[in-house]
């Protein structure tokens, strides 16, 4: 039943009562968890959305200087990518009953991050070394902001990652452990895709101008 | 039931606060009716929903309170009443909004013939620039604010060159002409604000913004800045004075162009040395100054600030206060000087003079004067060195009893009450936060530590 | 029509539903100082949200003596009333509010309410309190640094927030920034437990059109604030940068104090959109909880059913939703693109109508009804008194000419403070009235509670409705004296003493209700599960107050709706929503 039409119910009334007595209640416990990180999924979004919004607003400035672009990042979206693929070997793995495919994926898909963000404080350095760098340039600001903003997602992801990769080695709850490498990749695709949005849009040229010209906002 | 009787009694005591009181907008000055119009009907919307709803609420509790029996009604809903009161609210916000909307499309709008002003706030300052003969207002930048070039006018603009400075609080407007006032701030956030003129807008760094009036009656208005601007936002004040044309364009004329202001010659010390002896006999040879005369240390202060207050003397803002003693002893020394170059050149010859300390004479626990002196130093300095920009003198080193005079006569209204003492008027509202004389002399003591 | 039963053939079993592994804590700590139970968790929450409240109480006579009184006192000069001004405000907005109403009303009744064991997620529960607790420790070390606390106003509008000329400007503004941080990180980790309680654990029957309005309030301000949050949480850190390292995301080139800043380029109109995209809907992330709950006090202790529920669902859905498109409403006189007001006029007062939908519905809900003038009651209809005035007076603020001329004025104080504060406040003291007994066993003092609302009622009121007319008279607000003005009639003087008194008596008299609360606590009448005869499961509890788990060995199953009073044909003016529909006692006056 959709949720508007949920809202449109009379629940006073006899005959939807009927209805209504025959909810079955709460779902278990998997399912809950499932919910609560899409909604945390949806809290994140949201802080994402407001970041590009606030560089979008910025960059319609007379003075807007952009950043130079950084030739590694496309080195590290590739590497992000990697340990999305991994990580979804490891879900594709656990469902099939490949415990050690699994690990395998698991265990790649850590590296694949670690090195990920290891790409990007080495980033951090380049720009910071180049002549181009002035802290007061909005551009530079926001790049900064931006990739540790989500580094830090990434960072939190690895803690998530590394209960589960402490529990998959000897006896462990299958159901469990499908259930946290089916959590972990949906968090991976998810940052993994607001990276390739954050990267296309503002760290490979000027796209998000691009984008609001097409639209006609600018 | 007391419940209803207070409910009953509260709509009727809003609706005769509200008949009776003597706080309401102060008479209006500007074309601004409409909005005034605006308000009168929110007002009358409002005020029949408000009497009308809490009234039926006190009904409905006296009527339906639980009595011996009684029993509630089953209802849950009503889709037929509840679609009249929807619909009934939807008018009554559409009555409010349509000509609100109306309104605001008039304040978007500036007509094509007003007249621009900018004014210019920074912490806790107004000042105003007309555009010179060429109607054009140079192009400003933050970086080229300096004592030299407070407005931060584009030297390079050939614009800006005849833009007409009014380093002033006070700005003249003429009577009858629309006039859009551009707002332009050097620090922080500050809102221009003129009660009688309805209309107000914040000043963002950064930006330009602007608001539209046409002023219809003559008279002195307050300028406050209505956005929180740091410690001293409730003394920035300033003031608009509507007078006709004639008048206005006199006023104008005594101001310079910025060209005039960055071409004025420093002034001559050696022309000041001789207009100095009439000074040193009070003040000393060393301008060191002299308390068994009453004479303070001019050495060390900022000669910008000796040029303002010998202004003030001469054009009789300072020194005509009854129990000024020694300020009037000295408002007819500062007559002396035949105009303001000879100002320029005196104080020119002061500022060459030797800084030296004046010895300390007032004695109170420093301890306490330091918490007291955060609020001095946001102006004067965390060291008092004073700060041109800020408009405030220099206190450290300076004669410590002329200190604890000049607060006590801020404080006591003795100075900065005249009219035309724009800043003193600020400085004796800070005064004021001085509970009394040993507070004064614990903040001098911790002015004295100042090395 | 028949509403009594529906056919009994209906009726089924409980399914086998997924019991909750429960955390059972053997020592006193575990139980009482790092519980995850709810109902700790929400006391918790409540002690310390009141707590640091009262200081910011105290804050705001401190604020009033200098309005009333000025240069009277040498405690207070323009830089400390700065900060009390800052601090009350921040404080009484996010650190008691949001924090009372989510944390404390939100972990009590949610689990109850819905026939769960607890939150779905009791440890991150646990967590998010204590992120909490160490918000509220940062912000009162913020008291002690050298500057002290930051001045700049709850709105922490930059530039000023992080210049010298400001107090706080170094130490305390971070710590504020850092509280603030915090403060969300602990709010998303209960938010998302509210959020997934109430969608993922509701019990057998419990349907979402079930739910007692609470439910709904406190789920849909959940969702804003979850929404609304990062906003903040994004301003905090670039200003946290703009502060510390130099950046420009706020920082235009500006010169201060005569000095040439190190910035260039920010722009301060951007903190305000972010700011109020966050500030805006945290209105209704306070006001929606105090909707819910009022309706139901008032459905309880009316006898009746609340008048047109779904419209009441409805216009909370919508007033959430149309929170989020009606910010720049603060922003008139900002200094934005003056065409973006006809935008925000017509969102602001499009608002109007779905919260003036639920005035007349409470009311509606009276009209018919069994009035019980208990002091939970008195205090809703007191709220509904005070709401009414603060949303006409929103209609003022919102219309964008009229808000023009009051903008900045103390009009904009007493506006917020009737529908924001006040209103509010007395929907907390009303809840608590009202649900006390359930929290401790015992009812709370009759005679006191009565003391209680009249001062509170009637002496926030005289403060508030006066302080409109200053704001009419042109007084500015965070003026630290308003002296030496030529438009300001002097006699605005004399009102603001009488605002002060009132201010004062109104605060003292809160000690009257500190003390009930503790009388009642050991002296208090026993109260039984269900003294109020309410048809919601957290009344139906086998033990009160409920023990860990809520609901003894088997969870409750609903069978109807949470409004069943008065039905014409049942015995009892009241039927509880687990009281299957066979064993309703039928009237013998049936006909």
């Amino acid at each position: 039943m959709s949720m508007f039409h949920q809202l449109m119910v009379k629940p006073w009334v006899t005959d939807q009562g009927k209805i209504d007595d025959l909810y079955a209640g709460g779902a278990s416990s998997g399912l809950a968890k499932k919910l609560a990180l899409k909604v945390f999924l949806a809290v994140v979004a949201v802080l994402f959305m407001l970041l590009v919004i606030a560089y979008g607003g910025r960059m319609a400035y007379e003075d807007w200087r952009p950043a130079p672009q950084l030739r590694l990042l496309w080195a590290n979206t590739f590497v992000l990518i990697l340990s999305s693929v991994a990580l979804q070997w490891a879900q594709y793995s656990v469902r099939r009953g490949q415990m050690d495919a699994m690990r395998v994926g698991l265990l790649a898909a850590g590296a694949f991050t670690v090195v990920f963000l290891f790409g990007q404080v080495l980033a951090w350095r380049q720009l910071g070394a180049m002549v181009y760098f002035d802290v007061t340039n909005p551009a530079i600001g926001f790049f900064y902001l931006i990739t540790g903003v989500h580094g830090l997602h990434l960072m939190g992801g690895l803690v998530a990652w590394g209960r589960t990769v402490a529990k998959v080695w000897g006896d462990f709850d299958v159901t469990k452990i499908r259930q946290s490498v089916e959590l972990c990749t949906v968090y991976w695709h998810f940052l993994l895709l607001v990276w390739l949005v954050l990267f296309g849009l503002l760290f490979t040229g000027n796209n998000l101008d691009l984008l609001l010209k097409l639209c006609g906002i600018r | 039931m007391p419940i209803a009787i207070a409910l009953i009694l509260l709509v009727l005591g809003s609706v005769l606060f509200h008949l009776l009181s003597p706080w309401y907008f102060t008479p209006i000055a500007s074309n601004w009716g409409t909005i005034d119009d605006t308000i009168s009907l929110t007002f009358w919307v409002t005020g029949f929903v408000f009497v009308a709803v809490n009234l039926f609420m006190a009904y409905c509790v006296i009527r339906y309170r639980q009595r011996k029996g009684s029993r509630a009604a089953y209802e849950p809903e009503n889709k037929k009443l509840e679609w009249w009161l929807t619909g009934l609210t939807a008018a009554g916000v559409v009555a409010m909004l349509a000509p609100g909307l109306l309104v605001w499309a008039k304040f978007v709008d500036v007509p094509k013939d007003a007249a621009v002003v900018e004014a210019v706030g920074k912490q806790w300052h107004w000042s105003y620039r007309f555009p010179g003969a060429d109607g054009k207002l140079g192009t400003v930048d933050a970086r080229y604010v300096g004592d030299k070039n407070p407005f931060g006018i584009n030297p390079d603009d050939p614009n800006g060159q005849d833009d007409i400075l009014v380093a002033s609080p006070e700005v003249h407007l003429p009577i009858g002409k629309p006039v859009k006032v551009l707002l332009r701030s050097i620090d922080v956030l500050h809102d221009f604000t003129v009660a009688q003129f309805r209309v107000k807008m914040d000043l963002v760094p950064g930006l330009v913004t602007y608001i539209w009036f046409a002023p219809t009656r003559t008279g002195k208005f307050d300028l406050l800045c209505e956005e929180l601007c740091g410690i001293g936002h409730f003394v920035m004040r300033g003031s608009v004075v509507v007078e006709e044309e004639t008048a206005f364009k006199a006023w104008l004329g005594n101001y310079p162009t910025f060209a005039q202001t960055s071409a004025r010659a420093a002034g001559d010390a050696a022309a000041g040395k001789p207009l100095y002896a009439v000074c040193a006999a009070c003040h000393g040879s060393q301008a060191e100054g002299n308390p068994a005369l009453h004479a303070p240390k001019l050495s060390g202060q900022g000669d910008w600030y000796l040029k303002r207050q010998l202004k003030s003397y001469k054009q009789g803002a300072r020194g005509t206060h009854d129990k000024d003693v020694f300020g009037k002893m000295m408002a007819p020394m500062a007559a002396t000087l035949a105009d303001d170059t000879a100002i320029d050149n005196v104080s020119a010859y002061i500022k060459t003079l030797p800084d030296h300390p004046a010895p300390a004479t007032v004695t109170g626990n420093a301890n306490n004067g330091r918490k007291r002196y955060v609020i001095c130093g946001a102006c004067h300095g965390p060291d008092g060195r004073g700060v041109q920009q800020m408009n405030a003198p220099g206190l450290k080193g300076m004669s410590d009893w002329y200190l604890v005079t000049q607060l006590k006569n801020f404080k006591q209204g003795i100075r900065g009450a005249h009219p035309q003492d724009m800043y003193g008027s600020q400085m004796a509202l800070m005064a004021a936060i001085l509970s009394d004389d040993q507070a004064i002399d614990d903040l001098v003591a911790y002015v004295n530590t100042f090395k | 029509m028949d509403y009594v039963a529906h056919d009994a053939s209906a009726y089924a079993p409980p399914a086998e539903v997924e019991e909750m592994e429960l955390y059972h804590p053997k020592t006193f700590v575990g139980k009482y100082i790092w519980s995850q139970d709810a109902k700790i968790i929400a006391v918790q929450y409540a002690v310390t949200a009141i707590g640091i409240g009262l200081v910011a109480l105290v804050l705001s006579w401190l604020m009033r003596l200098q309005l009333a009184f000025p240069n009277s006192f040498s405690f207070i000069d323009p830089s400390n009333y700065l900060q009390f001004v800052t601090q009350h405000g921040m404080i009484m907005v996010i650190y008691l509010l949001t924090a009372l109403f989510l944390g404390g009303f939100g972990n009590y009744l949610i689990p109850l309410m819905v026939g769960a064991r607890d939150m779905v997620f009791p440890y991150v529960n646990m967590v998010s309190y204590w992120v909490y607790l160490s918000a509220v420790l940062l912000l009162i070390a913020s008291f002690f640094v050298p500057g002290g606390p930051t001045g700049a106003g709850w709105t922490l509008y930059p530039p000023q927030a992080i210049l010298q000329g400001t107090p706080g400007a170094t130490w305390g503004i971070i710590l504020m920034l850092v509280s603030l941080a915090l403060f969300i990180v602990g709010f998303t980790m209960g938010g998302l437990n509210y959020v997934v309680t109430v969608l993922q654990a509701r019990t057998r029957g419990m349907t979402l059109m079930r739910m007692p309005l609470t439910i709904w309030g406190i789920f849909t301000a959940t969702i804003l604030a979850l929404l609304a949050f990062p906003a903040l949480l994004v301003s905090a850190i670039m200003m946290l940068l703009d502060a510390t390292l130099g950046t420009s995301f706020f920082m235009p080139a500006i010169v201060s104090m005569g000095q040439q800043g190190g910035h260039a380029g920010g722009s301060p109109v951007l903190f305000q959109h972010l700011f109020w995209f966050f500030g805006h809907p945290e209105v209704y992330i306070v006001a929606l909880p105090a909707f819910g709950i009022v309706s139901d006090l008032i459905s309880v202790h009316a006898r009746k059913n609340i008048f047109g529920y779904r419209m009441m669902v409805w216009a909370i859905v919508a007033i959430g939703g149309l929170s989020f498109v009606v910010w720049a409403h603060h922003m008139y006189v900002s200094g934005m693109n003056p065409y973006f007001g006809f935008f925000f006029a017509t969102t602001t007062l499009i608002i109007a109508v779905p919260t003036a939908i639920k005035v007349y519905n409470w009311i509606l809900t009276l009209w018919h009804g069994n009035i019980r003038l208990t002091v939970p009651m008195m205090f809703a209809i007191g709220f509904i008194f005070t709401f009414i005035n603060g949303g006409l007076t929103g209609l003022f603020l919102g219309n964008v000419t009229v808000d023009v001329p009051l903008s900045d004025t103390m009009f904009v104080v007493a506006h917020f403070h009737m529908v924001m504060a006040i209103a509010p406040i007395l929907v907390v003291f009303g809840a608590i009235y009202h649900w006390y007994p359930k929290i401790t066993g015992r009812m709370l003092n009759d005679s006191l509670g009565k003391i209680h609302f009249w001062v509170t009622f009637v002496g926030s009121y005289a403060i508030y409705y006066p302080m409109h007319y200053l704001g009419f008279a042109g007084v500015p607000r965070r003026y630290y004296a308003i002296e030496g003005t030529n438009f300001i009639p002097e006699s605005a003087q004399s009102l603001n003493v009488a605002i002060t008194v009132a201010a004062l008596i109104v605060g003292a008299f809160q000690v009257v209700f500190l003390y009930n609360l503790l009388w009642s606590y050991f002296r208090g009448k026993p109260s039984g599960g269900n003294p109020w005869n309410a048809t919601t499961l957290e009344w139906q509890t086998p033990d009160t107050p409920p023990k860990h788990g809520n609901f003894g060995a088997t969870l409750p199953v609903v069978y109807r709706w949470a409004y069943d009073y008065s039905v014409p044909g049942a015995e009892q003016d009241f039927i509880p929503q687990n009281v299957p529909p066979g064993e309703v006692t039928r009237s013998s006056a049936r006909t």
